[in-house]
């Protein structure tokens, strides 16, 4: 089965290029027939002359971002994206999320409804469509989140996972936080799971665990796109009976996403270093699984600076103790492995019910995938999406930030222009409000 | 890609987009080696030679190309020097309006009386303009306060911009008088422009004659080897007119150069390549959170390289310490010791995001951002670097300190007008009374209001603001 792939804005169509780039080359990589026939049909399709296409619509209110992406693809060799499969104009949205929603969005759904009704035609099977987007601008967020409401109309039944970059936290874009606002509030409406990555996160893994220097956005990139793909590429489910799932994204939505009141997904991957490195380094499944559950549970999001002082709450009575304030308690987790031994792999550390919320099961909580193909070159890798507290803290320093400012009511006007009132705005800072406080509270 | 209308009014106005002009030939000639017609060059200028392949030599020879502009003075001297000059070819008749009696120094003139005749006239080479782009983004206006035509037809022109193309962004750039100007109706003028400008303008940048000059002066003085370790390139547009069209250095050359640079490296992330864009429409966004306080201090560096090539982190540091000292600030003001609203970081050339948040996080603890807006940055990162540099940052920002500048100028518009000094002059022009002195005087006393009581939510700490609460 195949998914559809639509990239919005700078961000969405610079990070989706990265991820077709690692797909397309790990599948084509040597000696793994079955997966890489999986993996293509997944994500590309061929064209009468033999190259693989991205199952890709690229979207942007501004021509720049699409031709270097287009480019880029094309200068790759392995891969590209269709020639018509692109939807650009000339002026972008200001950062504005209400000039993308109410103004773009609207001007542009037909045309845009077009190119993904084509490529959806395309597939023999649909397994859903993903978004990609950043929160931060205005054409990814805005327009984003107006095509994301268009196709859950046209496709009710089909799964509809989200892929969000979040910006740094000191500042990318001035907006950035009315705009995750507006964005998160309307996306949890209509999407079945939302994936996130943090610009800080991955910028640190670069430093700190890739030794780049400096950093370009192409850096920062290319560490999602390895995330993301650690996630989608053809991988043995508890369902799919010893063959590759034939359905990611309802399998991911159905393993980590079973109550409407939590959505949002974190990633993290382990191990990550230099790409000079990885031929010299072996690995140990039980020693990758140890750092990868601490890392969960002490909520760091990289294999560095571990705190290995957190430990679950004391099983008997359930009672927040004062050790488990930093604790970073699991809705439902979804492990990924890849690579040699993997069905050797005791994921039994994964299980314990200490790590979940009290009203769900481990069994329940807890899904793991396993493909013995390694992955990027990666002799093992084990990637965890985990539907936790993780994000909480951000969520929560946007949603403030975004209230701070709305409280003095700068930079309203810029949105009544665009016909985004303040009821708007304090609509969505509710909708937000109560999912944070469904995540604080999954501890008890 | 988008196209921008620079619209230069009055003989300061003219002057300055002169130097725009060679210096945005000299650019896209460095940018674009094979001459060919594209759509980084079509934002500023427009191809008139349709032929197949359509190759336009851009720098040589001036052949195919059109500037996007319109130029009004209502003197002669100043464009039809341009006229007889090497850039003549760039623009045609139906560009220009001119005048021979100029408007004497009188905000009224310019404003009322030229308003009116040329108002039809005006509008229509506005739009004829813009009906040559394929999407028009922007007009840029350049003017200056201090006189009659570019203060008083300028803000005009500004009027009637608002009214045949509200949805088009409308950027200005002003030059401020000194405190020594010579023109004496100057704080008039000033004032009474003011008001336009605040009500009327998405951003202004205000820029000043005597900063000019001192960011020459040090230009100059390292060219001639005050520091060795230091050295001015030789063609850097910043510091010299050379390699241009135009190869004699008039004396206010140079420090028009310095505000042309400012346009050039405002527009290059909406016109080039970048790994993070920044549209025209994105600046006044993010730094106006409220429509009056619009006013956003420049600064530009580096005036010039470092001989020391190795010290390349040092210097990109250097780089962004240096946009917030006073020595590279477009206007004289004080935006450290004031509260930032909000600022934008638009680097060019070599330089990654890693480099801008290390920046970011240096500099953040030396400056005091107002409450709501701690992280109140705007970042751009365009990949193709100015001429004669490998990289260069323009910081915008938009900082209580303009008030100062605001209630010094205000003082030497009273010295006057106590005395009704000059008055009769304006108020013989028709349709010009003392309301509009009064109604002058009381926005600009509202907009130092408005900065002042964002500045006395400095002294106290302030709470967060109560959230909202769920019932759970």
């Amino acid at each position: 089965m195949s998914v559809v792939t639509v990239q919005l804005g700078q961000c969405g169509n610079q990070v989706g290029q990265e991820l077709f780039d690692v797909l397309c080359s790990d599948a084509l990589a040597a000696h793994r027939k079955t997966y890489s026939t999986a993996s293509c049909e997944r994500f590309f399709h061929l064209t009468s002359h033999g190259d693989l296409e991205a199952r890709a619509v690229l979207i942007d209110m501004e021509p720049k971002a699409i031709n270097s992406s287009m480019t880029k693809a094309l200068k790759g060799g392995r891969w590209r994206y269709g020639e018509a499969s692109h939807f650009s104009q000339k002026q972008g949205s200001g950062n504005n999320w209400a000039n993308g929603f109410c103004v773009h969005g609207p001007r542009h759904k037909d045309a845009v409804e077009e190119l993904v009704r084509r490529e959806v035609e395309r597939c023999d099977r649909l397994a859903g469509l993903m978004t990609m987007m950043s929160v931060a601008g205005g054409t990814g967020s805005g327009v984003g989140t107006y095509i994301t409401q268009c196709l859950r109309d046209i496709y009710p039944a089909s799964f509809i996972l989200n892929h969000l970059t979040w910006p740094y936290g000191t500042g990318e874009v001035i907006l950035q936080n009315y705009n995750s606002v507006l964005t998160l509030a309307h996306l949890y409406q209509l999407s079945d799971a939302i994936v996130v990555h943090e610009n800080d996160t991955v910028h640190g893994i670069c430093s700190r665990l890739l030794n780049i220097k400096p950093i370009a956005f192409t850096d920062i990139n290319r560490v999602i796109a390895h995330q993301l793909g650690g996630v989608l590429q053809p991988a043995l489910t508890p369902d799919s009976n010893g063959v590759y799932s034939l359905n990611p994204l309802g399998e991911l939505v159905s393993a980590l996403c079973c109550h409407p009141e939590y959505k949002l997904l974190s990633v993290s991957t382990i191990p990550q270093m230099p790409s000079s490195s990885v031929p010299y380094s072996s690995f140990s499944w039980t020693g990758l699984l140890k750092h990868l559950r601490q890392m969960l549970i002490s909520n760091t999001k990289m294999e560095e600076g571990i705190d290995w002082h957190v430990r679950p709450p004391a099983a008997s009575g359930r009672i927040r103790s004062v050790a488990g304030s930093s604790f970073n308690t699991s809705l439902a987790n979804l492990l990924i492995l890849r690579g040699k031994d993997v069905y050797c792999a005791e994921t039994g550390n994964f299980e314990e019910a200490t790590i979940y919320t009290p009203w769900l099961s481990p069994a329940e909580a807890f899904s793991a995938w396993k493909s013995p193909i390694p992955f990027n070159k990666y002799e093992k890798s084990a990637t965890l999406v985990s539907n936790s507290q993780a994000l909480l803290g951000p969520l929560e320093d946007i949603v403030r930030k975004a209230w701070n400012m709305f409280a003095s009511r700068a930079y309203i006007h810029q949105y009544d222009t665009f016909g985004i009132s303040e009821d708007n705005f304090l609509d969505s800072f509710t909708a937000l409000e109560q999912v944070v406080s469904s995540y604080r509270e999954l501890k008890s | 890609m988008t196209q921008s209308v620079v619209v230069q009014v009055g003989q300061c106005g003219n002057q300055v987009g002169y130097r725009f002009w060679d210096l945005a030939l000299r650019e896209y000639a460095s940018v674009n080696k094979r001459g060919l017609y594209d759509d980084a060059t079509s934002s500023f200028f427009r191809n008139v030679d349709w032929r197949k392949g359509a190759a336009c030599s851009v720098g040589g020879q001036i052949q195919h190309l059109k500037a996007r502009a319109v130029l009004v003075d209502m003197e002669e001297g100043v464009i039809s020097q341009i006229l007889q000059g090497p850039l003549r070819e760039l623009f045609d008749s139906a560009q220009l309006l001119t005048d021979v009696s100029g408007s004497g120094n009188n905000w009224a003139t310019g404003h009322m009386t030229y308003g009116s005749v040329y108002r039809e006239l005006i509008v229509d080479k506005l739009r004829k303009a813009a009906e040559l782009c394929d999407c028009l983004q922007c007009f840029f206006l350049i003017h200056s306060l201090g006189g009659g035509t570019g203060s008083g037809l300028g803000t005009r022109v500004l009027g009637l911009l608002e009214e045949e193309f509200p949805g088009v962004s409308r950027i200005v750039t002003s030059m401020y008088p000194s405190a020594e100007d010579d023109v004496i109706t100057s704080p008039y003028n000033s004032v009474l422009a003011m008001r336009e400008l605040t009500e009327h303008a998405h951003c202004v940048l205000p820029v000043e004659n005597q900063s000019l000059m001192d960011i020459v002066q040090k230009i100059q003085m390292v060219a001639h080897g005050a520091k060795p370790e230091l050295m001015v390139r030789r063609n850097a547009t910043l510091s010299s007119g050379q390699g241009g069209v135009h190869e004699v250095e008039k004396p206010f050359d140079a420090m028009n150069n310095i505000v042309a640079n400012l346009l050039l490296n405002m527009t290059s992330s909406a016109r080039f390549e970048g790994s993070l864009n920044v549209d025209l429409n994105e600046i006044a966004m993010n730094l106006v959170p409220f429509p009056r306080l619009h006013y956003l201090v420049p600064s530009l560096t580096p005036l010039y390289t470092l001989a020391d090539v190795n010290a390349v982190p040092r210097r990109l540091d250097q780089m962004f310490s240096d946009a917030f000292s006073k020595d590279h600030q477009l206007i004289h003001a004080n935006p450290k010791q004031s509260m930032y609203l909000a600022c934008a970081l638009m680097v060019r050339g070599n330089v990654h995001v890693s480099d801008l948040r290390r920046n970011i996080e240096r500099l953040r603890p030396s400056l005091s951002f107002v409450s709501w807006n701690q992280e109140g940055w705007k970042t751009g990162l365009c990949s193709v670097p100015p001429v004669g540099h490998s990289h260069s940052l323009l910081a915008l920002a938009n900082n209580t300190c303009m008030k100062l500048n605001f209630m010094e100028l205000k003082e030497r518009f009273t010295k006057l007008y106590r005395k009704k000094a000059h008055l009769h002059h304006f108020l013989h022009v028709e349709g010009m009374d003392l309301g509009c002195f009064t109604e002058a005087t009381s926005s600009l006393d509202s907009l130092i209001e408005e900065y002042d009581s964002l500045d006395a939510t400095r002294a106290q700490a302030t709470p967060d603001p109560p959230r909202l609460r769920i019932a759970t």
